[in-house]
């Protein structure tokens, strides 16, 4: 059941030891990946703009940077970015029409600390446009197809950045994740996915859509490299005052291969009704895998998970309305031809440059901050969204961490959802509440389906708790690797 | 009054043609009735919301509160003027034109 899926592909860890030992060079690695992207890219459509002799000249840059003695974190490691941060030269399209031709004027605090270890930035990938989707589906410029199933959907919305890690087209990428958009993509694509807790990592330079939900994190082949990129990008920022100036802990040493004296909760709302039983058989499998390597688990209840998704498409709608009023059509982006006066200017760019996902959600934001509807909905929504976040509080005074399934379903296939978006919303359940309450959670990959399709474990920690989950995912990951602990 | 404010928070319905219009997004009378049916589906469902009783709990803004976070007040440079202009979709003598707001 738990097989290793993620053997054959490339980490950063491995390649930085082979860089260093001088088995390879940065330009030979990047080489390697340009190569793959133009294999099998065409089938799977993850990237959106790549440019090879930029990325090769980074590259180079980085094997002189070590020729000159100046080691680096991630010196000459590809890094892919979803579309959504700016990395200074390069577009930052949202993959909407909007922003076609935007050049990024500036690097995200993420992006910069990254450079500033000598990673190098190959290519930007796809997702649901301005992040809005669970499917990719909601891309103004293409599809992108499952690496394990074309005929699937790789999740998102960071699901560009999922199918180029787990089709090697990449060796780690960046995504955000603001109800789940790194977590869900990278359980539909058979790789592990981290959202850090709300405040870890600066936010500054990525495109706003919900900015008390949005963080940034990342998708990789292991834990290991999860917990590297994470290492680099963490920690307080003065570009974003949300960004918490809390000590960043060593978190490759809280990679250890067990979970003795580790108190590890499930809870009961996440195995109900709509769940797959293809999706629940691995995740208890691997569930009996954490109590195996010494782990304490012990059912508990997050009483107020039925009300998650209503809690957070009304917050998110909101604040992605107010956060894409700039897009207007006057300093970046796309302007409608007629603009005879400001008000018809406004309208018909909006009404050109955004897709049907985005323009629903506006409105719906705008709806429910509107007069005589704001204490209705948005106050009481965030009501409710302090009940999530004790039922959250009082699960982690009695558990270091939580266990439960990313997603309630196998990857879609693609157009099966696509113009139904309550049905989209539900699929959400599990991953929402994550970023209701501001804490941290990953998504690593724990067997298959009858089909062969991947299926993700979810491992939530409480704020700042990213060692724990960091912990739990790697004892769990080297033992589902170990033929000998399989079940 | 708007046809909107009438109606009174309990009301579920949206009006999408109305809202729309507040979101300065101009919709075909397709976009409209596709909308307006899709909505209406969600705005029924968000109304969960008011199921829990949240009589005397505070409103989260944000996950983890933090106050009066300041930086050093020191100068330092801003984003390079012709990088920035060079995105926007239109620019005389180096400003942002648009189309005439007063007579």
């Amino acid at each position: 059941m738990a097989e290793p899926v993620n053997r054959a592909l490339p980490t950063a860890h491995a390649a930085l030891a082979r860089l260093r030992r001088g088995e390879c060079s940065s330009e030979e690695l990047v080489r390697d990946v340009l190569g793959r992207i133009r294999a099998t890219d065409g089938g799977i459509g993850a990237y959106l703009w790549v440019d090879e002799e930029d990325a090769l000249g980074q590259a180079r840059a980085a094997d002189a940077r070590r020729a000159a003695g100046n080691e680096g974190r991630l010196l000459g490691v590809p890094v892919a970015v979803k579309d959504v941060l700016n990395v200074r030269g390069q577009p930052c399209t949202c993959a909407s029409r909007i922003l076609r031709g935007y050049v990024a004027p500036y690097d995200a605090t993420a992006v910069a600390r990254l450079r500033a270890e000598g990673a190098v930035f190959a290519g930007r990938t796809n997702m649901d446009e301005f992040a809005m989707g669970s499917t990719t589906e909601n891309s103004a410029v293409q599809v992108t197809r499952n690496p394990r199933d074309p005929e699937r959907v790789p999740g998102g919305s960071s699901g560009g950045a999922a199918a180029c890690v787990a089709a090697g087209e990449a060796v780690v990428a960046l995504g955000t994740d603001t109800g789940g958009s790194i977590r869900q993509p990278a359980a539909f694509c058979g790789c592990v996915g981290l959202k850090p807790s709300y405040g870890r990592v600066s936010r500054y330079g990525l495109t706003a859509f919900a900015s008390s939900l949005d963080q940034i994190g990342t998708l990789s082949a292991d834990v290991r490299d999860a917990a590297l990129m994470l290492q680099v990008m963490a920690g307080a920022d003065c570009m974003d005052s949300t960004c918490l100036d809390a000590p960043v802990p060593d978190y490759g040493a809280a990679l250890r291969d067990d979970l003795r004296g580790m108190k590890l909760g499930i809870p009961r709302e996440y195995f109900v009704g709509g769940l797959a039983p293809e999706v629940e058989t691995p995740v208890r499998t691997a569930i009996e895998q954490c109590r195996a390597l010494g782990a304490e688990v012990a059912e508990l209840s997050l009483p107020h998970t039925e009300y998650a998704i209503a809690t957070y498409y009304v917050i998110a709608a909101a604040e992605a309305s107010a956060n894409l009023a700039r897009f207007d059509g006057v300093r970046y982006g796309r302007r409608a031809r007629a603009e005879s006066d400001p008000m018809t200017m406004y309208c018909r760019t909006r009404a050109e440059g955004f897709g049907a996902e985005v323009k629903r959600r506006v409105i719906l934001g705008t709806y429910v901050l509107s007069s005589g509807y704001y204490d209705a909905y948005y106050l009481t929504a965030q009501r409710v969204r302090t009940l999530i976040r004790r039922d959250f509080e009082k699960a982690f005074a009695h558990c270091d961490a939580l266990l439960a399934p990313v997603a309630p379903s196998l990857p879609w296939r693609l157009g099966e959802a696509a113009d139904d978006p309550l049905k989209m919303y539900l699929g959400d359940i599990y991953t929402v509440t994550a970023n209701l309450a501001g804490i941290c959670g990953m998504s690593v990959p724990c067997g298959s389906s009858a089909d062969g399709l991947p299926v993700g474990l979810q491992i939530l920690g409480p704020a700042l708790g990213e060692e724990k989950v960091l912990r739990v995912g790697h004892a769990y990951e080297a033992s589902a690797s170990r033929p000998a602990a399989g079940p | 009054m708007t046809s909107e404010e009438g109606r009174g928070a309990d009301a579920a319905a949206i009006d999408v043609a109305y809202v729309a219009r507040l979101a300065r997004i101009d919709l075909t009378p397709e976009e409209q009735a596709r909308f307006q049916r899709q909505l209406d589906e969600v705005v029924a469902y968000v109304r969960k919301i008011r199921e829990p009783d949240t009589s005397g709990i505070e409103p989260t803004a944000h996950a983890v509160a933090v106050r009066n976070v300041f930086r050093d007040d020191a100068p330092r440079p801003g984003l390079d003027r012709g990088e920035v202009m060079a995105n926007a979709p239109a620019v005389v003598q180096g400003l942002f034109r648009v189309p005439q707001i007063v007579e």
